[in-house]
């Protein structure tokens, strides 16, 4: 039973077997009913025609019906005894009245005997005026030769169709197995590491095709997430040289040439602050992937975020104002979300910090957030250098960093960063042109209470 | 003040206990949990400073959450490489006061620390806060220096309320994060300057002796001049 195909296969075969069985069961018992119900119909009428000449004509004419009935071409199966009120047989065609007979109305099945032959007979009688009894009744031998025969026949299509269920089981095996084949190879040989391996699509669209897509698809996603691990190993050993290496000539420059106190004090200085920004860059790193990983999802809580935002605004209203930049706020409470405040918090204050980074002095950023057809939308678009339409896709990959932010400080984590949050709340990121400047809009489905 | 400082790294250690020696504390140091256990439950501290892994079979979470369960109110601050939220929201549910991410510097490590210890001795919710002849009402919401009344934007209350009630101590811009507008991140912008400096526009700027002082490469301190 370790065996799914088999299972599968001997599932079929029972399934198919069943019906089988029923049908020749249903067939078996509704045949018998019906040879039953006819031969009591016959005998019936036959006993009412009978009556009716005994009725009309008195004995004479009955017994005279009887004999007609029995002689000549009459049905051979056909049984009829008539009797005096002494037990005598009038006349009749049996040898003997059976015994047993003691109702009239009722259906008898007794051994009777004809001369030579002894059969089993349905029998009934009825009680004629003058207290003669008739007994009128058929031979059942042909329909007991007819069951046989039928029985036979139903026991021959029984097994035919066992075998035809034992050939389809294997039919249904060897298929499933063909299907599964394509994956179990596929598979064995991706986690042999052939990663670019696909599922064959046999193109009939079926389950197997779905399900084949649905794995190429996964694959698909994987094989993207290992670029991205590979391409991040490889940012993460480039970018970090560059400050791991000025850290390193400070230290060793002061070691070697400082010859005040104040010198090496100064070095010291600035390597830490080196250090410092390698560990941002660990815990930038860090937090992304935790946003990523999803597990966030579980802590998330209905809240208003338009006070968050306004509070957000009030914190970074001064700073604008501190480099002469405007920040023309306009927030349309309530905005309900379901999500992590905290999260949400840090991806528009990585937004704000990037718009007053690169704004020119003397320009305004909007900072803007409202509730439609419900999705929660933030704004916060800048006047500053933007970024170039073939990089807008991939700014929010982790440490790419637009021609024009080459010289400023940062990580290129931010924006990376924020598209996570948003992508964690069910959300985009979208960054658009501003004419000029960067337009990023934070998108996330609003929460809709019940 | 005596604070006993739990961590099995000889270099950390050795950097914590001399730098706190420096500012005039008693140091105790236990390089793993079982030691650590026993000294904090034997002996008084005013503090714990504490790493979360640690060697002995008792790692910094059961240490604490054993010493809890005797009834030992000893402030205690996580100092951690485990920085992720729920490592955070972990080591304030078992009982910790304050939670640091390693790698740290010195002056925030200190700057907490002694902030735990005084948080233990203030008596009761205070209704007027003073340094110096700056005045702060809590309950009518008001501010006056000698005569002079300030006026304050909520947020700027709360900043100077804070500031005030660590009067005389280090207050790193990540505290002043914290503690005033409950963000537990760093902006790359240095806001909380900016704040400050409004808030010095007002308290400082008209008056012949500053209060608010900024102390190099660790934050702010509110103080009269002679303290």
């Amino acid at each position: 039973m370790r065996s799914a195909s088999l299972r599968f296969a001997l599932i079929y075969s029972l399934v198919f077997g069943l019906s089988a069985i029923a049908l020749a069961g249903i067939l078996w018992f509704s045949t018998l009913s019906l040879l039953q119900r006819q031969a009591e119909r016959s005998i019936s009428d036959m006993l009412t025609v009978l009556m009716d000449a005994n009725q009309k004509g008195g004995l004479p004419q009955l017994e005279s019906a009887i004999r007609y009935r029995l002689t000549g071409l009459a049905d051979p199966e056909i049984i009829i005894v008539l009797r005096d009120p002494a037990g005598r047989i009038i006349t009749g065609n049996l040898d003997q009245w059976p015994g047993g007979l003691t109702q009239d109305g009722v259906w008898y099945q007794l051994p009777v005997s004809r001369g030579w032959a002894h059969s089993t007979a349905l029998l009934e009688t009825a009680t004629l005026p003058g207290g003669l009894r008739l007994l009128v009744g058929r031979d059942l031998t042909a329909a007991a030769e007819l069951r046989v025969v039928l029985r036979d026949g139903l026991i021959l299509a029984a097994s035919l169709m066992t075998a035809l269920g034992i050939l389809g089981a294997i039919f249904v095996r060897s298929l499933f197995r063909r299907a599964i084949r394509d994956i179990s190879v596929t598979t064995a040989a991706i986690s042999q590491g052939d990663i670019n391996r696909r599922v064959a699509i046999s193109g009939v669209g079926d389950e197997f095709d779905e399900l084949a897509v649905t794995i190429n698809d996964m694959l698909e996603r994987i094989a993207r997430l290992m670029d991205g691990v590979r391409h991040v190993s490889n940012a993460i050993a480039h970018d970090l040289r560059t400050p791991v290496t000025r850290a390193r000539a400070r230290l060793e420059d002061a070691a070697l040439h400082a010859t005040t106190r104040e010198e090496m004090q100064a070095a010291i200085d600035r390597a830490t602050a080196e250090l410092d920004g390698i560990v941002a860059v660990f815990e930038a790193l860090l937090r992304i992937s935790e946003i990523e990983a999803g597990s966030r999802r579980a802590a998330f809580t209905p809240f208003d975020l338009a006070p968050v935002l306004q509070d957000l605004d009030e914190l970074y209203r001064a700073v604008a104002e501190d480099k002469d930049l405007v920040l023309n706020t306009r927030i349309a409470g309530p905005l309900p979300i379901l999500g992590d405040r905290e999260l949400i918090q840090q991806a528009v204050v990585n937004l704000l910090d990037n718009a007053i980074k690169f704004s020119p002095p003397l320009t305004m950023i909007l900072f803007k957030a409202r509730l439609s057809d419900g999705v929660v939308q933030i704004i916060i678009a800048d006047h500053g250098p933007g970024i170039a339409e073939e990089d807008r896709a991939r700014a929010t990959e982790r440490f790419f960093r637009a021609e024009a932010a080459r010289n400023t400080a940062g990580s290129g984590l931010g924006l990376a960063l924020v598209a996570a949050v948003a992508q964690l709340h069910n959300g985009t990121l979208h960054l658009q042109d501003n004419h000029p400047g960067l337009r990023a809009v934070i998108s996330i489905p609003a929460h809709v209470d019940g | 003040m005596r604070i006993l400082v739990v961590e099995d790294d000889k270099d950390v250690a050795s950097f914590v206990v001399k730098g706190l020696r420096e500012a005039g504390h008693t140091a105790e140091h236990a390089d793993n949990g079982r030691d650590g256990l026993f000294l904090a439950a034997s002996e008084n501290f005013d503090a714990i400073i504490l790493d979360r892994m640690l060697p002995g079979g008792i790692d910094g979470l059961r240490l604490l959450e054993t010493l809890r369960g005797q009834d030992n109110t000893t402030p205690v601050l996580f100092l951690s490489a485990l920085g992720q939220v729920d490592d955070r929201v972990k080591g304030l549910k078992a009982g910790g006061d304050d939670y640091l991410t390693k790698p740290f510097a010195f002056a925030e490590l200190l700057a907490r620390v002694e902030t735990l210890t005084r948080r233990g001795k203030s008596d009761g919710p205070a209704t007027r806060l003073q340094v110096g002849d700056l005045e702060m009402d809590l309950l009518s919401r008001t501010v006056r220096r000698g005569t002079q009344k300030i006026d304050l934007q909520p947020r700027e209350f709360r900043l100077l309320e804070y500031l005030m009630r660590h009067a005389g101590q280090v207050v790193t811009r990540t505290m002043l994060l914290e503690g005033v507008w409950d963000y537990h991140f760093d902006p790359q912008t240095n806001v909380i300057d900016v704040h400050i400096s409004r808030l010095r526009q007002k308290i400082d700027k008209p008056f012949e002796t500053p209060l608010l002082h900024t102390v190099r490469n660790a934050g702010y301190m509110l103080r009269t001049e002679e303290a």
